[in-house]
């Protein structure tokens, strides 16, 4: 240790960049939001070629590399089955709920994809098959939390 | 001994400041759509994928899995390469690497950036050394305003030089539609009357913030010519970084990096004068000062004499070196894909394809790339097979 240290210490210094982003949601995003928002309706769209309908719904399919069409749209849920769960038992601020709480990924009815989201309830029944069925929010906002959560059926 | 490797297609968004009708995967999906369709291939063609953006931009981290959908890199090897302002020329230069390798036969570089997402200034900066550099200097702005009052300084250029400089960019742009500036020319008077920002750049003198993507599909020889009746040959690259102090930088003596990979790249291709053998060039000039003292360090004219090679048109659409038909990074500044932007247009005008902005009969064309600290990278493309 070089001897100017024996009475100091090695610095650091403290950043914290708070940098706001505005990121696009896009047509088909926004159309998927405002249907939650304003319809309360969970919407998806199926590729013509391979047959998947994706939720959320996508511009194009990722497998066939083509765009979707319009006339893809369709409702999907608002029920569906749990297909894995975790359920949280620590606090974290970037959190979507307050612990105890369940991630889950649900297989909402008419779609090929899992849909993310949160259980709050009964986590003592939640197990990969139960049922669920979305659960909206009261003051909607266009944001995927408009869905307050999925209860278990 | 590397394979020769030629450009067979190229794919570029309409660029605007805002494209909010898509996020980015979608708009990189646009551009990987067009690149295709320009070289008649399809996606499962595509052997290998090169990405890059700046990830600060956007704030998504891990661009090459969060992108496939978009890229069309779903069940395939996909890299990203990032390396700033320069992160353009790295994806083509990348590209260019793996199929000269002999291991892919072809693939796809893709750039892109949403710029509208962040505060582009606060994110470049978070690319600068934070104990050192980053309070005072970072930035897109600072450094190049001392880097231009040092050259005036040294060599009595004005505000009047540069301003010519932006005037040619927005011009060219009058024949580019994917430009985000199309048909929105401006003047001298316009410069110098726009609002300064730090001395002697003003507005008009630097580049806008774009949202935008490009991709350039690349093929090995035995392939090229199959693809694209009149591929551009990827004929050499180099790329050099200097400093990473800002305060290190010695601006008497011209862009040390782009001189350097300048003269590696020219000495591989054969270019011995660069304002005779060059037919065409699309520079990253990321302000109107660059137009005048990188040329120099590019070799087109001597130290002190970028105000009058502008002057007398040599680099007008018609002059002697025509510099930027697609109106440039004064025009378009998606910055992932600015410098991939380059080298698409350097390869639009090899091929053939340049419509309105196309320079005749080109035969070599050169495209760079920029990124601060400094850094540079040069690609020459040309018409001719490399023997």
């Amino acid at each position: 240790m070089a001897s100017w240290l024996e009475n100091e210490e090695i610095l650091t210094r403290k950043g914290q960049i708070a940098m706001p982003y505005a990121w696009s949601v896009g047509e088909v995003g926004s159309r998927f939001l405002v249907g939650l928002r304003d319809e309360k309706r969970i919407l998806g769209n199926r590729c013509d070629k391979c047959g998947a309908t994706y939720v959320p719904p996508r511009k194009n399919c990722g497998v066939c590399f083509h765009d979707l069409p319009d006339d893809g749209w369709r409702e999907v849920g608002p029920e569906g089955v749990v297909t894995s769960c975790t359920v949280v038992r620590e606090d974290s601020p970037l959190a979507p709920a307050k612990a105890p709480f369940a991630y889950v990924i649900v297989k909402l009815d008419g779609a090929d994809v899992g849909f993310m989201h949160v259980v709050r309830d009964n986590l003592e029944k939640l197990a990969v098959g139960v049922r669920v069925a979305a659960r909206f929010r009261e003051a909607r906002e266009g944001s995927i939390l408009d869905i307050d959560s999925f209860v278990i059926l | 001994m590397a394979r020769r490797v030629a450009i067979v297609g190229t794919g570029q968004t309409h660029h605007k400041s805002h494209r909010l009708d898509v996020n980015g995967r979608e708009m990189i999906h646009e551009a990987v759509t067009r690149a295709l369709e320009d070289c008649e291939l399809t996606i499962n063609d595509v052997d290998a994928i090169v990405i890059g953006n700046m990830d600060h931009f956007e704030s998504i981290n891990c661009v090459d899995t969060w992108s496939v959908e978009g890229s069309g890199g779903v069940m395939k090897p996909i890299l990203k390469v990032s390396t700033g302002g320069t992160t353009g020329t790295s994806v083509a230069i990348a590209a260019y690497y793996h199929v000269a390798s002999g291991l892919f036969d072809r693939v796809l570089a893709i750039g892109w950036e949403k710029n509208s997402e962040s505060d582009t200034t606060g994110a470049i900066i978070t690319c600068s050394d934070p104990i050192w550099d980053r309070f005072s200097y970072s930035g897109a702005i600072p450094s190049l305003a001392t880097e231009a009052s040092a050259y005036m300084k040294q060599y009595g250029a004005t505000q009047k030089d540069a301003a010519r400089v932006a005037v040619r960019d927005r011009t060219h742009a009058l024949n580019n539609p994917y430009a985000q500036m199309y048909n929105r020319p401006i003047s001298i008077e316009d410069v110098m009357e726009s609002a300064m920002l730090a001395y002697p750049i003003k507005l008009l003198d630097v580049c806008p913030r774009s949202d935008g993507a490009c991709a350039v599909v690349f093929a090995a020889e035995e392939i090229a010519g199959k693809i694209s009746p009149r591929p551009a040959w990827f004929k050499s690259c180099a790329a050099r970084h200097t400093t990473t102090w800002f305060g290190d930088v010695d601006y008497d003596t011209g862009l040390l990096s782009l001189q350097r990979a300048a003269r590696e790249a020219f000495d591989k291709a054969g270019i011995r004068s660069p304002a005779d053998d060059l037919d065409v060039a699309e520079l990253y000039l990321p302000y109107s000062y660059a137009g005048l003292k990188w040329i120099e360090a590019l070799g087109f004219c001597g130290p002190g004499e970028g105000p009058r090679f502008i002057w007398d048109g040599n680099t007008d659409m018609g002059g002697k070196i025509p510099m930027n038909p697609s109106g440039g990074v004064i025009s378009t500044n998606c910055i992932g894909a600015t410098a991939l932007l380059r080298v698409a247009e350097a390869a639009l005008q090899v091929m053939g394809k340049g419509g309105k902005r196309q320079v005749p009969d080109v035969k070599n064309a050169l495209a760079t790339g920029f990124g601060g600290c400094w850094w540079s990278d040069v690609v020459v493309l040309s018409k001719d097979r490399p023997s």
